[in-house]
C-alpha cells in the first residue's frame, strides 16, 4: 500500500447566502496517495475547480478537514499556509498566468526566488527544468514568443522546479489543440510522476483518461464513483 | 528578500512603457515643484538682500516695517537709546534708501544707496577695487558689482554722476553676497554723505544695527526696544518677516502655492495613475504568486519597492535635470533669481514620497484583497 499523500475528509463549501446561496462541495471524503495520477472529472460546475482549491489551500472550506503528512492544513495560519503551498505544492494554472516582462527562466524561477534560494543558483535550476520540458534555448525568451504547449510546459517547469510533493493541475489541456494536450500530459506522466509524488489533475478531456491511474467523478457537490484504470503499458 | 527585490524591480523596469510614463510623470513633478520653489527661494533672498550683506545681528526698526524695501525713518533719540541699554555691545545708525542718478551720459538711473556709519562702517562690503577708506573723500560712492552693475554706464574707479545736483565719484568697486531684487545698481556711502545728498524728511536713520555683547543678552534689548515703542529683530527674523511679507501677503506666495500644488497634482496623476494601471494588468500574476504561496508581507514589499524605487528614480532625474537647467540659465545670467536650497530638495522630495505612498497604498489594497481561488478559476 503507498503511502497516503492527501487526506481529505467531510469538506463542505458554500458560497453566497440565503437565496444565492450555492453549495460547491457536500462532504467530500478524498484520499490520493503518492506515486499516483488521480483525475477529477464531472460537468462543469460540479465543484471541481473548488475541491482543486480546498484541498491546495487556497480556498478555506466551511467545514472539514485536509491532511497532508498528518496535519490538518486548514489548521494553520495564513503565512504557515502559504510556506505549505510553498513547499510542498506546485500549480498549474489553467491560464498559465506567466510573467510576461520576464524570461521564461526567470518565470521558472519564481517559486525559487520566493523560497529565498540565491538568484544565480534559481536560475541555473530554471535552465535545468526548461530542459526537461523540452525548452532547451528559449531560457531567455519572453513567454509570448512562445506557443501554447510551449507554455503550459514553462509553467509545468515552474510547478516543478520545487519539487513539491503534490501537483496540481486544473484543465492542463484545455487551451492546448488535442495533439499538443495528449503530449504535455504524456510527458507529466513519464517525467514528472515518481513514487516521491502524487499529481491531481482536473479535466474534461477524454483523449488524456489513458493517463490516469484513478479517475474521479464530481457530480453536483460530490464525489460520485471511482474508477480503476487499467494501462495498456 | 533581495531575490524578491530583484523580481520587483524586474517586474517594473521591463515594462518600458509604463515604467517611462512613470519616470516622465515624477521626473516633471519634480522638476516643476524644485524648479517653482527655488525660484521663490531665490526671489526671497534677493529680497532680504540688504539684510544678509549688512549682515547686522540685530535690527530696530519701526515695528510697521514688512521688508527692507520700505523703511520708516527712526528719529535720532533712538540711537543713543540704543546705545545706553544693557547688554548692547555696540550700536550703529544703518541709512537705506533709493535715489535718482544722473549718469555721465546724461541719462537717469535710479539706485539702491546703503549709507554706512561714519565712523565703524559697520557692514562694508567687500572691495574688488580701490581701497574702503576712500568712501570718506570727497563724493565717495562705492558701487556694488552685480547683475545691475552695467546700468550705471560704463563705471569705473573715477567715474562720476550727479546725485540731486550733487556730485558723485566712484572710488571703489565691492561685491555683495546678495544682489537687490528690483533690478537696480547699489551705491554705499557713508550715513552722512546720504543726510547730506538725500532730501530726507524728519527722521532720517533707517535702522539701528545693534551688536550685543553675547546673544543671551537679546531678549533683553528686544525687550527694552519694545518699550520705546519700537522692534528689535534678529537678521532671521527680519528675514523671515520679509519671507512671510512676500508669501502671505504680496500673491506671489499663494501663487507659488497654487502652481506647487498643481505639478503635485499632475505628477500624482500621471505617475499614480500609471502605478495603478501597472498593478491592475499584473493584477492576476500577483493572484498567481499568491497561489504559489507568496506571503502578504512579501506582496507589499514588492509593491512598496516598486513605487520607491521609480519615485526615487524620478526624483533624481527630475533634480538633475531642475539643476542643470538652473545652472545653464545661470551661466548665461549671473544674477538669475533662483537658488536651489535644502528647502527645494526637501519639498519635492516629500512630495515625491507622498505620491508614492498613495500609488502604493492602492496597489496593496488592490492586491492584497485578490482571491487566488478566483486566479485558479480563470
Ligand atoms: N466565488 C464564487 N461565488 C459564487 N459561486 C461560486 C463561486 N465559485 C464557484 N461558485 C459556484 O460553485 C460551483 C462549483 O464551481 P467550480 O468552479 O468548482 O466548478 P467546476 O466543476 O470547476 O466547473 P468548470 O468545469 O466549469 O470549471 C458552481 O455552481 C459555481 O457557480
Ligand atoms: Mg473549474
Amino acid at each position: 500500500m503507498p503511502d497516503t499523500a492527501i487526506k481529505a475528509s467531510g469538506l463542505v463549501k458554500w458560497f453566497g447566502e440565503g437565496e444565492a446561496k450555492t453549495t460547491a462541495l457536500k462532504e467530500v471524503n478524498l484520499e490520493t496517495y503518492f506515486g499516483e495520477i488521480v483525475y477529477i472529472v464531472g460537468p462543469s460546475g460540479s465543484g471541481k475547480t473548488t475541491l482543486l482549491s480546498v484541498l491546495s489551500g487556497i480556498l478555506r472550506p466551511n467545514a472539514g478537514k485536509v491532511l497532508v503528512e498528518g496535519g490538518n492544513i486548514w489548521a494553520l495560519d495564513a503565512d504557515r499556509l502559504a510556506e505549505f503551498r510553498l513547499n510542498k505544492l506546485g500549480f498549474v494554472f489553467q491560464d498559465y498566468h506567466l510573467f510576461p516582462r520576464l524570461t521564461t527562466a526567470e518565470n521558472v524561477a519564481i517559486p525559487l526566488i520566493l523560497k529565498h534560494e540565491d538568484w544565480n543558483e534559481s536560475m541555473k535550476k530554471a535552465v535545468r527544468y526548461l530542459e526537461i520540458v523540452g525548452l532547451k534555448g528559449k531560457e531567455q525568451l519572453p513567454p509570448i514568443k512562445l506557443s501554447g504547449g510551449e507554455q503550459q510546459r514553462v509553467a509545468i517547469a515552474r510547478a516543478m522546479v520545487g519539487q513539491p510533493d503534490i501537483l496540481i493541475m486544473d484543465e492542463p489541456t484545455a487551451s492546448l489543440d488535442g495533439e499538443t494536450g495528449r503530449s504535455i500530459v504524456s510527458f507529466v506522466h513519464q517525467n514528472v510522476l515518481n513514487n516521491q509524488r502524487c499529481i491531481i489533475i482536473v479535466t474534461h478531456d477524454s483523449r488524456i483518461y489513458e493517463f490516469a491511474d484513478r479517475i474521479l467523478d464530481m457530480e453536483d457537490g460530490r464525489l460520485a464513483s471511482t474508477e480503476k484504470v487499467s494501462h495498456e503499458n | 528578500m533581495k531575490g524578491i527585490l530583484k523580481l520587483a524591480y524586474k517586474l517594473v523596469v521591463n515594462d518600458k512603457a509604463k515604467f517611462t510614463a512613470l519616470l516622465v510623470g515624477i521626473t516633471f513633478a519634480v522638476f516643476l515643484m524644485m524648479f517653482i520653489t527655488s525660484m521663490f527661494v531665490g526671489v526671497l533672498n534677493h529680497s532680504a538682500a540688504t539684510v544678509i550683506n549688512i549682515d547686522a545681528p540685530i535690527w530696530v526698526m519701526d515695528p510697521t516695517v514688512q521688508t527692507p524695501a520700505n523703511t520708516i525713518g527712526l528719529p535720532g533719540y533712538i540711537l543713543d537709546a540704543v546705545r545706553s541699554m544693557q547688554g548692547v555691545k555696540y550700536a550703529v545708525p544703518l541709512y537705506a534708501g533709493a535715489a535718482l542718478l544722473k549718469l555721465a551720459d546724461g541719462t537717469y538711473q535710479s539706485a539702491n544707496i546703503i549709507g554706512l556709519d561714519d565712523t565703524s562702517l559697520y557692514g562694508r562690503p567687500e572691495l574688488i577695487q580701490g581701497n574702503i577708506d576712500d568712501i570718506y573723500a570727497e563724493n565717495g560712492f562705492i558701487a556694488i558689482q552685480d547683475a545691475d552693475f552695467p546700468k550705471l554706464g560704463n563705471a569705473h574707479i573715477g567715474s562720476e554722476f550727479e546725485l540731486n545736483d550733487n556730485r558723485g565719484v566712484i572710488v571703489g568697486i565691492a561685491k555683495v553676497r546678495s544682489s537687490s531684487l528690483f533690478g537696480i545698481p547699489t551705491l554705499y556711502t557713508t550715513y552722512y554723505r546720504c543726510l547730506q545728498y538725500i532730501p530726507n524728511p524728519r527722521y532720517t536713520i533707517s535702522y539701528v544695527l545693534v551688536v550685543p555683547k553675547s546673544m543671551r543678552d537679546v531678549p533683553r534689548i528686544k525687550q527694552q526696544v519694545k518699550v520705546l515703542g519700537y522692534v528689535a529683530l534678529t537678521k532671521d527674523e527680519f528675514i523671515g518677516r520679509t519671507t512671510n511679507f512676500y508669501i502671505f501677503q504680496s500673491g506671489f506666495g499663494m501663487n507659488l502655492l497654487i502652481m506647487t500644488a498643481v505639478s503635485f497634482i499632475v505628477g500624482l496623476s500621471v505617475s499614480g495613475q500609471t502605478f495603478y494601471t501597472f498593478i491592475l494588468e499584473n493584477l492576476e500574476r500577483f493572484g498567481a504568486l499568491k497561489a504559489i504561496g507568496t506571503k502578504s508581507r512579501e506582496l507589499v514589499s514588492i509593491i512598496l519597492f516598486q513605487a520607491a524605487f521609480t519615485s526615487l528614480t524620478g526624483y533624481g532625474l527630475g533634480v538633475g535635470l531642475c539643476v542643470s537647467l538652473i545652472g545653464v540659465a545661470k551661466l548665461r545670467m549671473p544674477e538669475y533669481a533662483a537658488m536651489i536650497s535644502y528647502l527645494n530638495l526637501a519639498v519635492p522630495f516629500a512630495m515625491v514620497l507622498v505620491i508614492a505612498a498613495i500609488s502604493s497604498y492602492f496597489g496593496v489594497r488592490r492586491v492584497l484583497a485578490i482571491e487566488p481561488f478566483d486566479i485558479f478559476r480563470g
